[in-house]
């Protein structure tokens, strides 16, 4: 088990101011905040692909890197075939059986009959939810999704939500960052607001949306707050 | 035409033409790919002026290149007793450092390219170094074969650098363009023409082969 | 072995493979290649010997100086005064005379200096001095070159601080040297050989011939091995002595361009 995931004081250059903050098993956990609020560079922290200024970012087992997944808001695949893809990042890991466990994905979040298409000229929507496949087939126990949806139409995303909800339902800790309301309240156990690169708030996520213990997140939800 | 056609060693001149010039750029897409890929994803102190330097090199003059090959396989040079000068050797070599930028400069340009595109995606797979460089390279195949046939284009066309080190020998170094040098020299402009339109020929069909391949492969993998 | 040598063993074995048959390489000058001379006389003597004649074509001065680096096993050109230089330097072991032709003037057939049909070069050059016609030279330190240089003293013509716009230095060899002069009906200083097998003459014709100071004679020498050692002594001096020799000679008599004799055999003087 690598979870709890531990950040210690953890600061990257202005965006982040120093945070600490522990995510633990269980509930799915939203990262909620307006555009440049710093979503991103948290959770590139905390996965491990930006350096953190100060600070330390500590998980709670080892080979942590093997069992963490990303997905980011546009889907970066290879030029094979969308099998091939996710055959790929099996082989990367070290696991064998690689086109076996790739279609078993594939059929898990319903592309089979896309199998030897290739990926770059899938749609938006099914390319993103080959990535999901792609993070499905490696098993991890904690899944980054960062704006997931936020380049995809209402039908695509509510394909994906579906995915990720099996994926929580399957055991694997969701951490993800939208900037839509609705989104985090259908797919969230928990919200840790950030506002200007702090953690200003941290609820459950009925309790977060009903009663905002702060006049940021107040002002957020009330869509008030600026975009810069 | 068919006086062309009917030239003696035509065909022997074209022959050991292309065989100079694939050789080249065989041997400098083997160093020039890696090279390129390795400074594309490669993070060091001052490379950015390797990149300029790299760029700058595309345009080397090709008779510097052979005087500069010449210096250094003359028997009173350095490499002198290899005994290479005057042979296709030579011009393999003289033609390889000439394309060896270009295929470098252009293979890196592709390969950055796609990294910026790839590299976050990869390091969250657990992909580093090589094999992300490698994976990378691999799937940008298709532009790279743009850079080869640069090359290529490049040493099918020169002159300069095969004339000096090669020696334009009848039956053992004369390639196409210095073929047609001569014929120049000779008056007989229009032989040298008509071997000028052969050698634009073969490199068109070149061109077009692998412009076909191109977009068969993009059709096929996106 | 280090990388350099690794490298080019590389290259050798990607090269076309040649059968490893005996060659020397002569460098000579781009009158004997161009005229077709060698085309002729090569295929003769690797019969006869089973020894491929590599000929690196260039200029004179340039195929001496092929000569001093050791590029070269034979060196076969025409300035007699530099080939014996190039002796007494060492580099060479001994000239022996081969062949001579001559050299003609040609000029455009409207003649601005008014010099065809002369029989005195040192005059016509003077002619096209002070008419300054359009004169094309060389410049490539050739044999024709520098016969070129010694006709124009004869003339009492300083031409290195005499010339001017009309005096077109190319640097180039005879070929694209008659090209240009073609081109801009100019006068140029030619052997008959190479202008006998020039295709592109445009207004061009014989303006001068005759004079005795026109003879161009031709010389070999074999590359000295004492040093560069890995000079091909035995095969070059087989060449030499080919040449020289009744059946070379012959041959060198035999070649014809439309019926007209090129090169005179004259080996012994």
């Amino acid at each position: 088990m690598i979870l709890p995931l531990r950040l210690e004081g953890i600061s990257f250059r202005h965006i982040i101011q120093p945070l600490s903050l522990e995510i633990g098993a269980g509930p799915s956990t939203i990262i909620l905040g307006a555009n440049g609020a710093g979503k991103s560079v948290l959770m590139r922290l905390m996965h491990g692909l930006l350096a953190p200024s100060a600070g330390r970012v500590a998980w709670s087992g080892p080979d942590a890197r093997r069992k963490q997944a990303m997905v980011f808001q546009r889907p970066v695949m290879l030029r094979r075939s969308a099998l091939a893809n996710v055959a790929y990042a099996v082989a990367a890991a070290g696991i064998g059986e690689a086109e076996k466990i790739a279609m078993e994905a594939l059929r898990e979040v319903g592309l089979a009959h896309l199998a030897h298409r290739p990926a770059r000229v899938l749609s938006g929507g099914e390319q993103q939810r080959l990535a999901l496949a792609r993070a499905w087939a490696l098993h991890p126990e904690v899944l980054f999704l960062d704006e997931p949806t936020a380049s995809l139409d209402p039908s695509a995303t509510r394909e994906i939500e579906a995915v990720i909800r099996a994926f929580d339902a399957s055991g694997t800790k969701i951490v993800m960052a939208t900037h839509n309301l609705g989104q985090a309240r259908r797919l969230g156990d928990e919200v840790l607001f950030i506002h200007q690169g702090r953690l200003v708030e941290r609820a459950p996520v009925e309790r977060f949306f009903r009663q905002p213990g702060t006049a940021e997140a107040a002002a957020f939800i009330k869509g008030e707050l600026p975009w810069a | 035409m068919h006086n062309i056609l009917g030239h003696p060693q035509l065909w022997d001149i074209v022959a050991l033409s292309l065989r100079v010039s694939l050789s080249a750029v065989a041997l400098a897409t083997l160093a020039g790919l890696p090279l390129g890929a390795a400074i594309a994803v490669g993070r060091f102190p001052g490379r950015a002026a390797v990149i300029v330097l790299l760029n700058a090199l595309m345009g080397l003059p090709p008779v510097v290149v052979g005087l500069a090959v010449y210096l250094l396989l003359s028997r009173a040079g350095p490499l002198g007793d290899l005994g290479l000068l005057f042979t296709p050797a030579a011009m393999v070599a003289a033609q390889t450092i000439l394309i060896l930028p270009i295929i470098a400069a252009l293979s890196r340009q592709a390969v950055e390219d796609a990294w910026r595109e790839y590299a976050e995606q990869l390091r969250s797979l657990g992909v580093d170094g090589l094999r992300a460089a490698l994976t990378v390279l691999w799937d940008v195949r298709f532009s790279l074969l743009t850079a080869v046939l640069a090359g290529l284009g490049r040493a099918s066309a020169e002159v300069g650098a095969v004339m000096i080190v090669g020696g334009n020998i009848d039956g053992v170094t004369r390639v196409m363009t210095t073929a047609i040098a001569l014929e120049t020299s000779k008056g007989d402009l229009p032989l040298a023409l008509g071997l000028g339109i052969v050698l634009i020929a073969i490199v068109l069909v070149l061109n077009a082969a692998a412009f076909l391949v191109k977009e068969a492969a993009q059709r096929r993998y996106g | 072995m280090g990388l350099i040598q690794r490298l080019a063993l590389l290259m050798l074995l990607v090269s076309p493979v040649q059968a490893q048959e005996r060659f020397i390489t002569v460098a000579s000058t781009t009158s004997t290649e161009q005229s077709g001379l060698f085309k002729h006389l090569l295929p003769v003597f690797e019969k006869q010997a089973g020894i491929q004649v590599r000929v690196v074509a260039l200029g004179t001065g340039q195929a001496l100086h092929m000569g001093r680096r050791g590029d070269a096993d034979v060196v076969f050109v025409h300035a007699q005064p530099l080939e014996e230089k190039f002796v007494a330097e060492g580099h060479g072991v001994r000239r022996l005379a081969v062949m001579y032709n001559e050299f003609v003037l040609v000029g455009p057939r409207s003649d601005p200096a008014q010099v065809a049909g002369t029989k005195d070069i040192a005059r016509a050059l003077q002619k096209i001095h002070a008419a300054r016609a359009p004169f094309v030279s060389r410049g490539d330190r050739s044999g024709t070159h520098f016969a070129e240089l010694q006709l124009w003293k004869a003339a009492g013509v300083d031409i290195a601080k005499q010339k001017g716009a009309w005096y077109r230095d190319t640097g180039s060899g005879m070929g694209p040297t008659l090209n240009t002069a073609a081109a801009m009906n100019g006068y140029a200083l030619s052997d008959r050989a190479t202008w006998l097998a020039f295709k592109n003459r445009g207004e061009l014709a014989i303006a001068v011939q005759g004079d005795k100071r026109l003879f161009n004679q031709y010389g070999v020498i074999l590359v000295n091995p004492a040093k560069h050692p890995h000079v091909k002594r035995e095969a070059g001096q087989r060449f030499i002595d080919w040449l020289v020799s009744a059946e070379g000679q012959q041959a060198i008599a035999a070649y014809r361009i439309d019926g007209q004799q090129l090169f005179f055999p004259n080996a012994g003087n």
